[in-house]
């Protein structure tokens, strides 16, 4: 459980302690980013279209489905799934990145040392 | 083979596989026992998670509750999916990090205080109990309706099998005997939805089958499935199905709004969920399983509002459905939950024929609509509504009238007055206006006249979910009592052996006490669902989020926040539902006042039981944020802590392997 005591932010050889500091805080702001891009969508499609402007979209049809009701019982949904799988590839991607970096800071600081 | 039989066999194999699977999945520690060893493949956790999310009440109850909703009901499908949105991007991830089994255990955690931890501990333990227990009444309908034991018996058996694999296997064993339980309820809620959707329009997708036109078979107009809906609602006085905030009855768009935010930031704080999070072995894996999770949720998700629909034709039309129906013409499946009083018939106006429709007045009214011949839209009359719920009627009244309506409603004052003072008898002693709504997903195949075998299947899948939601709240509870109320309060130097001991004890308990009350349902159960969801959005949510997003927000102003959150929603719930919740209509009256009145009306902006958590959540959030500035701030340790929060995990780390010695 105490998984914390191999902190990625202290990597076994002595690196640059600011510069690990300044990738974590690109990560979060990147992290951060990323998820409020998602939940705005979120809230958009579920709230907005799903609630909020629900009456009026159902003024238009989908098929069989007048607009608003499909965002309440299908379209909001499957927006829910894609959400999910972009912050999955996203954020994995993310992590990858960043420790491709710490990789790049260690090797900088060793060679400095 | 009749209908019976192949209940049992069902049923009989799907629980010996449940129980094969625990036999082989027995563990002897802790961290096997409460997280699984951490080593579930993504896609595996992905359908445990989804078994333990898509409960009795996802199963059983959303279709039915839907199909007489129309539009508004969407807010059960928006509000659990789109809470899980924000629980995989806003709470597990962080949570993980943690890397403790509970949401009582962060609480605790980050705001460094044991009240914190307790306030949480306690909304925790009441949320997973109120969940058993509807659970577990799921089970005891289900056998008592198609297995003909009584529901106690039912109650008993699930509880027998959950026992053994959750004692045994605890969260491995349950992991893998969900895996099972995600493919029999998935199978069995989409082969008859698909098998309908055929029948009704041709389409082997229900999705699609929903917006499609009907089969000539059905209708030679061939009318869009959705648009029929709506003109036989119409004809019988409900709103038109697909029509967002109809002006007769149901919910304004603020209900809907505050019921969907209250049930999403509900869900993001149920703790059982959030616990699968630690079932996997790295992040990566952490988030695919999320992803899987909601992938497979969503399988029966986008189904429920097509079966919802199907079963709103077979219920409400004139030729395939009830209404006009004399006694002979009654279908099987009628028959088959009038035996218990889920649905009842009362002829108050004499005339023969069944009358399902939405004038609660006794006398007929011009409030449908209809298309004359030149399809133009004509006012027409409806009967007042024949078909009750009986369920909550006193047992001699409730024989009387399963036995022989008719000669009930004689010898209660007759038709002559058009039934009125009969149906206000009966309205008295605890009838609703309508059938029951949990009836639909268990009738639809027997509505659709589909094979025996596929309804025998649909039981099958109906335990499934129930079984497996309790079994995941079975465990919340019991790493909630060793974990944090044992361990981490009363015995920190407890030791492995002893905390999986106080772990199985723990379930033993929880499942007795749960059994209990799923044969004796105390009448609120059903109420204090909505408590429940509204209790996690007014508590837990604000607390994690700000918990991981704010360096700022210390102890005091987190607990004010809880506390206010919790002691306003509760207080609502109570004024709002006072005669269930306070188990007395007289006491109810002399605390709050008579019904309808002052406290006993949605007095806050119109805002009814379930949608008040969204309130309580924000009353939190300020609560919390205004009194940040003036209180001080965590200590170094709290933000060490909350920066290794925030910090990746090591890619494709393994969890620790010393204690991975399973078997």
């Amino acid at each position: 459980m105490t998984d914390t005591d191999q902190p990625t932010s202290g990597p076994p050889t002595p690196a640059d302690p600011e510069a690990v500091a300044e990738a974590l805080k690109r990560y979060w702001r990147s992290n951060v980013t990323i998820m409020v891009v998602l939940l705005t969508i979120w809230a958009i499609v579920g709230l907005g279209c799903g609630i909020l402007f629900a009456d009026k979209l159902n003024g238009f049809s989908l098929g069989g489905y007048p607009l608003g009701f499909w965002f309440a019982q299908q379209g909001s949904i499957m927006t829910f799934v894609l959400i999910i799988l972009t912050y999955c590839i996203l954020l994995n991607r993310l992590d990858k990145r960043h420790h491709d970096e710490l990789e790049q800071i260690k090797k900088q600081s060793g060679g400095a040392a | 083979m009749t209908l019976e039989y192949w209940t049992y066999l069902f049923v009989g194999v799907t629980f010996a596989i449940y129980l094969g699977i625990a036999w082989m999945s027995r563990v002897k520690d802790t961290k096997g026992f409460f997280i699984a060893g951490g080593g579930v493949p993504a896609p595996a956790n992905g359908m445990a998670t989804a078994a333990d999310w898509m409960s009795a009440a996802s199963f059983l109850s959303m279709a039915g509750l839907i199909s007489g909703m129309g539009f508004a009901g969407g807010v059960y499908l928006m509000g659990w999916t789109g809470g899980y949105v924000l629980l995989a991007l806003l709470l597990a991830p962080y949570l993980r990090k943690f890397g403790h089994y509970t949401v009582p255990d962060f609480i605790g955690g980050r705001y460094d205080s044991s009240t914190a931890r307790l306030i949480a501990l306690l909304c925790a333990i009441f949320i997973s109990f109120t969940y058993v227990v509807g659970q577990m009444k799921g089970v005891g309908v289900v056998f008592s309706v198609f297995l003909g034991v009584a529901p106690a018996v039912g109650v008993a058996i699930g509880m027998a099998i959950v026992f053994v694999y959750a004692v045994f296997g605890g969260m491995k064993g349950i992991t893998w005997t969900q895996v099972a339980q995600f493919w029999v309820l998935i199978t069995a809620f989409l082969i008859p939805a698909v098998a309908i959707s055929l029948k009704l329009t041709g389409s082997a997708i229900p999705s699609i089958g929903l917006g499609s036109q009907v089969l000539e078979s059905v209708d030679p107009a061939r009318p869009f499935l959705l648009d029929k809906l709506s003109l036989i609602n119409e004809q019988f006085g409900f709103s038109k199905y697909t029509e967002a905030y109809a002006a007769n009855g149901g919910w304004n768009k603020l209900n809907v709004f505050c019921v969907c935010l209250a049930l999403m930031a509900g869900t993001a704080g149920l703790p059982h969920v959030i616990v699968r999070f630690y079932t996997v072995k790295s992040v990566k894996a952490a988030r695919w399983s999320a992803f899987w999770a909601l992938l497979f949720i969503s399988m029966l998700y986008l189904c429920a509002p097509a079966v919802a629909a199907f079963a709103r034709y077979y219920m409400v039309d004139e030729v395939a459905g009830l209404n006009g129906s004399t006694e002979t013409e009654l279908p099987e499946w009628y028959d088959k939950w009038s035996e218990l009083g889920y649905i009842a018939w009362v002829d108050f106006d004499g005339d023969g024929k069944v009358a399902f429709t939405n004038n609660l007045t006794d006398e007929v009214a011009p409030i449908g609509v209809a298309l004359d011949a030149d399809g133009n839209e004509q006012k027409v009359d409806v009967q007042p509504n024949e078909l009750m719920r009986i369920l909550k009627v006193p047992a001699e009244t409730r024989q009387e009238l399963i036995e022989d309506a008719d000669a009930w409603l004689a010898a209660n004052g007759g038709t002559a007055d058009g039934g009125a003072a009969a149906k206000a008898t009966l309205l008295g002693m605890g009838a609703a206006h309508h059938p029951d709504r949990d009836i639909i997903v268990l009738a639809t195949p027997q509505m659709a006249e589909l094979a025996d075998w596929m309804v025998a299947f649909v039981i099958a899948g109906g335990l499934a979910a129930a079984l497996s939601t309790a079994s995941g709240l079975l465990l919340v509870i019991s790493s909630s009592v060793s974990h944090d109320l044992y361990y981490n309060m009363m015995n920190p130097q407890a030791s492995e052996k002893q905390r999986l001991l106080v772990g199985r004890v723990a379930i033993g308990v929880a499942l007795l006490i749960a059994g209990y009350f799923g044969i004796n349902p105390p009448g609120f159960v059903g109420e204090v669902v909505a408590f429940a969801f509204g209790l996690a959005a007014a508590s837990f949510f604000p607390a994690i989020v700000l918990g991981i997003f704010s360096k700022r927000v210390g102890t005091v102003p987190a607990v004010a926040g809880m506390l206010v959150g919790i002691t306003f929603t509760a207080f609502y719930i109570t004024t709002q539902k006072a005669d269930v919740i306070l188990l007395n209509p007289e006491i109810a009256e002399a605390i709050f006042g008579p019904k309808g009145q002052g406290l006993r009306e949605p007095w806050f902006y119109g805002i009814n039981a379930q949608g008040i958590g969204t309130v309580g959540m924000l009353l939190n959030f300020i609560v919390t944020l205004g009194l940040t500035p003036l209180c001080k701030p965590p200590s170094d340790k709290t933000k060490a802590l909350i920066d290794s929060v925030r910090e990746p995990e090591m890619a494709g780390e393994g969890l620790d392997i010393e204690t991975a010695d399973i078997h």
